[in-house]
């Protein structure tokens, strides 16, 4: 039995935020991530996933093994049905936020990974997939 | 809730973070802090991050948060032990620290406190 390639987890708690790092570090530490490579990733994640709880009103974190060629990375997807982002260009922007926050999760975890996407609209919740490889 | 143990040695609060940081016992450990520092009249707050494998947006702001409040109780805070892959980590974020004191390790932040009150004695 080969393990499994992708799955997902809820985020709607405090407690999931931890339980997505956790997660987290024990993928990247089976794809042998450097520990520094294995840190942005999970850094990354507890903000996107702070994210999903606090503006998104909870959601589900999707994880995805990737291989190409001799490479081996990892993709999250963040995913809520929250309110939206009506601002994407002015939600990228570093120091604004709609909340308490400093307003660097989103422009700190891009700031953090390889490849970086974001997909909302208001009412129809946001989407935010972040990858990086090894 | 898990709450953070705070122990005094003479005019120094010792905090050692060794679990993974939920929000909650963040935010209860700034209130923990301010309140000790008041009724103990301690003049340093040593923070010993060195297990944390990750300092976010939220955790830097509460550290941020416990050296300002530390400042105008009259006590100096210093954050000791980061791991370099966090702080590598932590400046890619974004996340300056702004007004908050670090040293490199348990020993060099108590030296760093025990200077200063000896300088204020002075």
């Amino acid at each position: 039995m080969t393990a499994p390639t992708s799955g997902s987890i809820p985020v709607l708690s405090e407690q999931d935020i931890v339980l997505c790092r956790q997660l987290v570090r024990k993928l990247t530490q089976e794809l042998r991530f450097s520990l520094v490579d294995q840190t942005k990733m999970i850094t990354a994640a507890s903000e996107l996933s702070r994210n999903t709880v606090t503006y998104g009103g909870g959601g589900v974190m999707r994880w995805q093994l990737l291989t190409e060629g001799t490479r081996n990375g990892l993709r999250l997807a963040f995913e809520d049905k929250g309110p939206g982002i009506a601002d994407l260009a002015l939600a990228m922007t570093d120091g604004w936020t709609s909340g308490k926050g400093l307003g660097l999760g989103l422009t700190g975890s891009k700031r953090l990974v390889s490849e970086f996407d974001i997909r909302s609209a208001p009412g129809e919740g946001t989407c935010v997939t972040i990858a990086r490889w090894k | 809730m898990q709450r953070i143990p705070i122990l005094r040695m003479g005019r120094v609060l010792l905090v050692t973070i060794q679990v993974d940081l939920q929000d909650q016992t963040a935010l209860a450990l700034q209130d923990d802090l301010s309140e000790m520092i008041t009724r103990t009249g301690a003049r340093g707050v040593l923070i010993d991050i060195s297990a944390l494998e990750l300092v976010d947006s939220f955790i830097g702001r509460m550290l941020v948060g416990i050296s300002g409040i530390a400042r105008v109780l009259d006590a100096q805070a210093v954050v000791v032990g980061m791991q370099p892959a966090v702080a590598i980590t932590l400046v890619e974020l974004g996340l300056s620290l702004s007004g908050v004191r670090t040293a490199l390790n348990v020993e060099r932040g108590m030296a760093l406190l025990v200077h200063d009150q000896q300088e204020g004695q002075a």
